[in-house]
């Protein structure tokens, strides 16, 4: 792929915060002791690309009501989001100690109290009919932000998310956006029920597809970049991989859930530090 | 007038309706509501006519959406407008609602305390298709879910008052829908309709007939019947299943010998089953009570008046219960 000089400084600007999102990722789960880390992992680049670079948004005014949304549908993924938001500056830093421990606003899975998460989630097949219907509220108000939905790949083994998708593809949804995070793990192994091809599927709905390595921050970017223009809702399908950056935990064979020993979470970190791709 | 649907009774034979009544109530009020106030939108799943929203949908074209033969999306989309600042009407078969897409109104919806209002048409026992179609349970069910206000009103006057007021009121709601021609009973000038309030619509003092939804009526009547017998019914209406009037419901016991409670559900769950919890938990369980519902059961096609008849949900199985203090089903 050839890319621009510009582009090429702003990947590199991208893949540091993405750097930086893993190291946070990395110290809540060590808090914590655990957490859905692969998966976070996994997301990272796509949580840098998102954040500092496609959405129009006020950290310091979450609630703008004319800011582009960003839905995380995986709810069980929020250890990803709030590093996202921390380094956005929407979530303090000391609120990230919390994680998930008792009486914590950063629960296990997202809560939409919680500053900057948009719907509450962890029952899966939820994000994408909510996302459809902000799009059309905020097109009834001729707003122009947008709304950018993220599920995984064993999101689409629930009948509602092709509801949803055969819908905004019906309504004309010039301002939604999908990205489907195929990390090839669902919670008993290995894809337990085959969902290929995936980006035929979307096709099929009415959307505009670009499927990415979505660990190439650079793939991600002309992604974006060429959807952009086009009418009706747009999805990228990303491959990922899971523990991405961190390869003790990629090596874990297809973990759903990283459970890792107590003193092993520093060796990680040094592993991540390692390994820095910016 | 644009007419939708049919009578609340029945879809398949459009039975007469003795006395005043009003057609699709639902829809031509949320049309009036949307003209001053444009939060408010309309969803429906294939059902757009069966739900009396076309009233809305035809004044209010752009703030109305068909989301096809998909209840979970629709009530996806409900959530995500109300999450941008609409005002969300969502209106198809209780029974699909509630059955079907319950995550999503548990979750989407009330875990949010995002601005929905589900209106479920076709309530309990009140078409031909049987148990498929029969929302028996929805009532149960619903009461379940943290953070949803449920109202099941009993005539036209207070299904307006309740639109009315759900679309004023925060939260998410969900509203049983008395389709087609609706009857009157309650004078729109007198009655006022409070959320989580009872109204003791008929004083009496032998026996108390408890009552929601459309049993009302027919619990007025009885008791029309039983002073013919010389017994004295006092009605009460309770409206809003949750939040639940307790004290209104004690206070209404306190001074009757025996209670009758009716309702067009089942009786598991139901507000004969709340009444009785409520009473239990005040010290005030010895007093006989019969509980009108529904049997533990699908229940077969039917007319609405073979099957109010065939279930005990008329007015001579409330007589009886009323004035002899029995009850067959």
């Amino acid at each position: 792929m050839t890319i621009s000089v510009a582009t090429q400084v702003e990947v590199r600007h991208l893949e540091q915060r993405a750097h930086s999102l893993r190291r946070r990722m990395l110290r809540m789960a060590a808090d914590k002791g655990e957490g859905y880390i692969a998966q976070g992992l996994g997301i990272a680049d796509l949580l840098a690309v998102v954040y500092f670079r496609e959405l129009r948004h006020d950290p310091a005014r979450p609630e703008d009501p004319g800011r582009d949304r960003f839905v995380m549908s995986t709810g069980h993924y929020s250890i990803a989001l709030y590093s996202a938001l921390a380094e956005c500056g929407v979530l303090a830093e000391e609120d990230l100690a919390t994680y998930a421990l008792n009486g914590s606003s950063l629960p296990m899975s997202t809560f939409d109290e919680t500053p900057g998460v948009e719907i509450t989630s962890g029952s899966l097949g939820h994000g994408l009919g909510q996302g459809v219907g902000m799009a059309l509220g905020l097109r009834l108000d001729r707003s122009d932000a947008k709304v950018v939905v993220e599920l995984s790949d064993g999101e689409l083994q629930e009948g509602s998310t092709w509801e949803s998708a055969m819908s905004a593809s019906n309504f004309r949804l010039d301002n939604l956006w999908a990205i489907v995070d195929c990390n090839g793990i669902q919670a008993d192994g290995p894809m337990v029920l085959d969902i290929e091809p995936v980006a035929d599927k979307w096709q099929a709905f009415g959307w505009q597809v670009r499927e990415v390595d979505g660990n190439d921050i650079a793939a991600l970017v002309e992604a974006f970049d060429e959807l952009r223009p086009l009418p009706g809702p747009k999805v990228i399908v990303m491959r990922t991989t899971p523990g991405s950056g961190v390869p003790t935990i990629v090596a874990r064979e297809r973990a759903h859930f990283v459970r890792v020993a107590d003193d092993e979470w520093n060796r990680l970190i040094d592993e991540l530090e390692e390994n820095r791709r910016d | 007038m644009i007419e939708t649907g049919n009578r609340t009774g029945s879809m398949g034979e459009v039975a007469e309706v003795v006395g005043p009544y009003e057609v699709a109530p639902f829809g031509h009020t949320l049309r009036e509501l949307a003209r001053t106030d444009d939060r408010i939108v309309g969803i429906t799943a294939d059902m757009g006519r069966y739900s009396d929203i076309l009233p809305f949908r035809d004044a209010h074209p752009d703030r109305y959406f068909n989301a096809g033969v998909a209840e979970q999306n629709t009530i996806m989309l409900a959530a995500g407008l109300a999450k941008v600042g609409k005002v969300a009407f969502a209106a198809t078969y209780a029974a699909f609602l509630t059955r079907r897409a319950l995550d999503f109104m548990a979750v989407a919806c009330a875990h949010s305390k995002a601005d929905v209002k589900v209106i479920g048409g076709a309530p309990g026992l009140v078409n031909p298709y049987g148990g498929t179609h029969q929302a028996l349970e929805d009532l149960a069910v619903m009461r379940s879910i943290p953070d949803v206000t449920v109202i099941d009103p009993c005539d036209a006057t207070e299904l307006r008052q309740v639109v009315t007021l759900a679309a004023r009121t925060a939260g998410t709601f969900y509203i049983r829908n008395l389709r087609g021609k609706v009857p009157v009973v309650l004078d729109d000038s007198t009655y006022d309709f409070r959320i989580g309030k009872a109204r003791e619509v008929r004083a009496g003092s032998d026996v108390g007939i408890i009552s929601t939804g459309f049993m009302t009526a027919r619990a007025l009547e009885a008791a029309d019947r039983a002073a013919e017998h010389g017994v004295s019914v006092g009605v009460l209406h309770v409206p809003t299943i949750k939040p639940f009037d307790r004290d209104g419901v004690l206070e209404f016991a306190a001074s009757k010998q025996r209670l009758v409670t009716a309702e067009n559900h089942l009786r598991i769950g139901g507000l004969g089953s709340l009444v009785l919890e409520e009473l239990y938990d005040a010290g005030e369980a010895g007093r006989p009570t019969i509980r009108i519902g529904l049997r533990d059961r699908f229940h077969p096609c039917g007319s609405q008046d073979y099957l109010d008849a065939m279930f005990g949900l008329d007015v001579p199985s409330l007589t009886t219960a009323a004035v002899e203090g029995r009850w067959e089903h």
